[in-house]
């Protein structure tokens, strides 16, 4: 009898009051998550109506952002600047960072024997505990005048000549530009990167790669073949989580950023602003409606642009795993 | 042992001066008072946090009345009060006519409590410790990118060791809105047509050159480390932490250093308004700094609470009065005896069911 009453494996019934109060539990727990994210939107959306039904699109497309009317100036708010700035120096960052985690997660995790690994990896997930405002302080005080004297004369003397690219180097180095924050976010995304890479390089299975090595593979041969196809999903989710976090880290970025708004030149030695910053710097101060409505529209455009980098990056990954497991079928 | 001594003859000083013109109606919040409100909260401006600390942490000695002070930024101080959330708020910047048109409580008093001045900061490393000269022309012209080089014919003109400094000029500005870049552009705008014209004053404005650093710290951290940059900062700041500080042409047409007495005599000799709702900019008086403000609490004149009438009403008259002996230790201008005057008639006008919230042994 007792027997009986318990489920046959594979059962989908739920019939004792235990279970069926602990699935109740989990569904709230995930549409409470959802809710949250709905009220966040709709309370956005709400304290911008202002702001959204005056500006308009202009809002994106304008790079006028003048909170005070005078004469000449009518009040306007244009968000460009801020969207350039964030783009930018959040793909900057990725750029950066990417190879450099990628190499030292494979480094860490392939070929360094385990008394140099161990304590590295140890090392890097303490990098990812550091406030984001101490890496600012560290930029403001070490990386700016780093970059404004050796780094940006260096660049501006060597990549500076060629042609189209010498465009990306030019103006005076202020050393508090799109390049510094972008480097900056590159040091902060780095051990997210790295940290997440070794796990999933880690998950390899070894019968993959001793099955490659017993085949006469060489240590290249195992890594490309092995060891990356069935890791690349995973660095890439990485990869997408460290971007993540580079489109919304405000503190560090404010301090070196230069937080200026009047033009957008294809230069990375312009001072610039991201929309976080932009957020962080006026909300205090916003003293009229209209103004507290743009900012928190800013916040709005911000959830817009981190939305579009993910759905993107989901489509890279889902392009990349079919097309993954494809080649080892 | 050093900075004892310094500190101990700073204060010597600042109490032989504070009776050396005792300021009539001082001493007169004895201790605590019957029916009074022991708790107060208030919310507003940065730039006075350290004086309305040791102010609040004064006046609970005196009173048993403990002041609960949040700064929070002049522009979340003006919402507080208007959304009567604080028995004061407090602000850098005076409100405007549409910010005190949507106040719930009616009218609200603007009660200074002392004056501030914003500096012009520099780092030109030829110079060492040389200071150099602004005027109102050069100040505007560098920060609306008329003026571009160190050595431009204007700058030279007042300073004649600039003239080998071939060098573009880094203009430093605050990124977030703030009472000090209030009073920076205030100045400009006063002295500059077109600065008036196309930027304005606020607390935030479109800045048309430079780079924009957080908090005086960040403007003061950016001028230190980039050669050849210009930047503005509140002047106590400036002090403490030893920044090479220009000198402004006042409306007289001296160089003057930002003195704390310099910066009070802003409000000394000159006309002022009734409600003292006045941006002091380049003053009339010819021995004052010319780029300074009042730093104000806000107070409703029709108060709802008798015991919190109470307490705020003598908490605004002690700090007014008493209250100014500890400003100059701290770099804060205190206020003159002709803003105090005009202090005294705002402060016997706050009202608690159409009688005057001042006890009369006060109000006299």
């Amino acid at each position: 009898m007792t027997l009986k009453t318990t489920a046959a494996p594979g059962s989908q019934k739920v019939g004792d009051p235990g279970d069926r109060v602990f699935s109740f539990i989990l569904r709230a727990a995930s549409s409470i998550v959802l809710l949250i994210l709905i009220a966040f939107i709709v309370l956005l959306v709400i304290d911008s109506r202002e702001s959204i039904s005056r500006f308009g699109l202009s809002f994106l497309s304008s790079s006028k952002w003048n909170p005070v009317e005078t004469e000449i100036n009518k009040i306007a708010f244009g968000a460009l600047p801020f969207i350039f700035g964030t783009v930018v120096t959040s793909l900057l960052a990725l750029i950066l960072a990417t190879p450099l985690a990628i190499g030292s997660a494979i480094f860490v995790s392939e070929y360094s024997p385990p008394w140099i690994g161990k304590p590295v990896a140890f090392i890097i997930e303490l990098l990812v505990a550091i406030p984001s405002v101490a890496y600012g302080i560290w930029g403001l005080f070490v990386l700016v005048p780093l970059m404004r004297d050796v780094v940006e004369p260096f660049l501006q003397s060597t990549l500076g000549k060629i042609p189209v690219i010498g465009l990306l180097f030019v103006g005076p180095p202020m050393g508090q530009d799109l390049l510094t924050g972008g480097v900056v976010l590159a040091i902060m995304i780095l051990p997210t990167i790295l940290s997440l890479s070794r796990e999933v390089i880690a998950q390899v299975p070894r019968l993959q790669k001793e099955g490659m090595l017993a085949l006469g593979a060489t240590r290249w041969e195992v890594l490309t073949k092995a060891v990356l196809p069935y890791a690349r999903p995973g660095i890439i989710g990485a990869s997408m989580l460290g971007l993540a976090r580079a489109i919304g880290e405000t503190m560090a970025v404010t301090m070196v950023i230069g937080n200026s708004s009047t033009k957008i030149t294809p230069s990375l030695l312009t001072p610039g602003y991201t929309i976080s910053s932009a957020i962080a710097n006026q909300f205090t101060e916003a003293d009229s409606p209209i103004y507290f409505s743009a900012i928190v529209e800013l916040g709005l455009v911000l959830l817009i642009v981190a939305s579009v980098f993910n759905i993107l990056s989901r489509i890279l990954v889902m392009r990349l795993v079919g097309k993954g497991g494809g080649s080892h079928a | 042992m050093k900075k004892i001594i310094c500190s101990v003859f700073a204060l010597s000083l600042v109490l032989a001066s504070a009776s050396a013109q005792a300021i009539p109606g001082s001493g007169l919040v004895k201790g605590g008072a019957t029916g009074e409100a022991k708790d107060l909260t208030g919310a507003g401006a940065t730039f006075p946090t350290v004086l309305y600390t040791k102010w609040f942490s004064e006046y609970a000695k005196l009173t048993g009345v403990k002041v609960n002070y949040q700064s929070i930024g002049s522009g979340g101080g003006i919402k507080s009060i208007s959304d009567q959330t604080v028995d004061f708020g407090a602000t850098d910047g005076p409100m405007t006519d549409d910010q005190l048109k949507v106040a719930k409580g009616g009218a609200i008093l603007h009660i200074p409590m002392a004056l501030g001045a914003v500096v012009p900061t520099f780092n030109i490393p030829e110079l060492g410790t040389d200071t150099l000269r602004f005027t109102g022309d050069t100040l505007a012209g560098v920060f609306l990118g008329d003026i571009t080089k160190w050595n431009d014919a204007k700058l030279v003109a007042d300073n004649p060791k600039l003239k080998a400094i071939d060098r573009y000029i880094v203009v430093v500005h605050r990124s977030d809105g703030s009472g000090t870049s209030n009073i920076w552009t205030s100045y400009l705008a006063a002295v500059s047509e077109k600065w008036a014209k196309t930027v304005g004053a606020a607390n935030a404005v479109q800045w048309p050159v430079g780079l924009g650093g957080k908090g005086n710290e960040g403007v003061a951290g950016n001028v230190k480390q980039t050669p050849y940059s210009l930047g503005y900062v509140e002047e106590a700041y400036a002090v403490q932490n030893k920044l090479s500080v220009g000198l402004v042409k006042g409306k007289g047409g001296n160089f003057i250093a930002p003195s704390t007495n310099a910066v009070s005599l802003a409000a000394q000799g000159v006309a002022l308004p009734d409600d003292l709702r006045i941006k002091l900019v380049n003053s009339d008086n010819p021995e004052a700094f010319p780029i300074v403000g009042f730093t104000w609490i806000l107070v409703y004149q029709q108060q709802t609470d008798a015991a919190r009438a109470l307490a705020v009403s003598r908490l605004a008259w002690w700090c007014s009065h008493d209250g100014q002996a500890f400003n100059t230790a701290l770099e804060y201008a205190p206020l003159p005896l002709d803003a105090i005057k005009k202090a005294e008639v705002l402060i016997k006008s706050i009202q608690i069911n159409g009688n005057p919230a001042l006890p009369a042994t006060i109000a006299k």
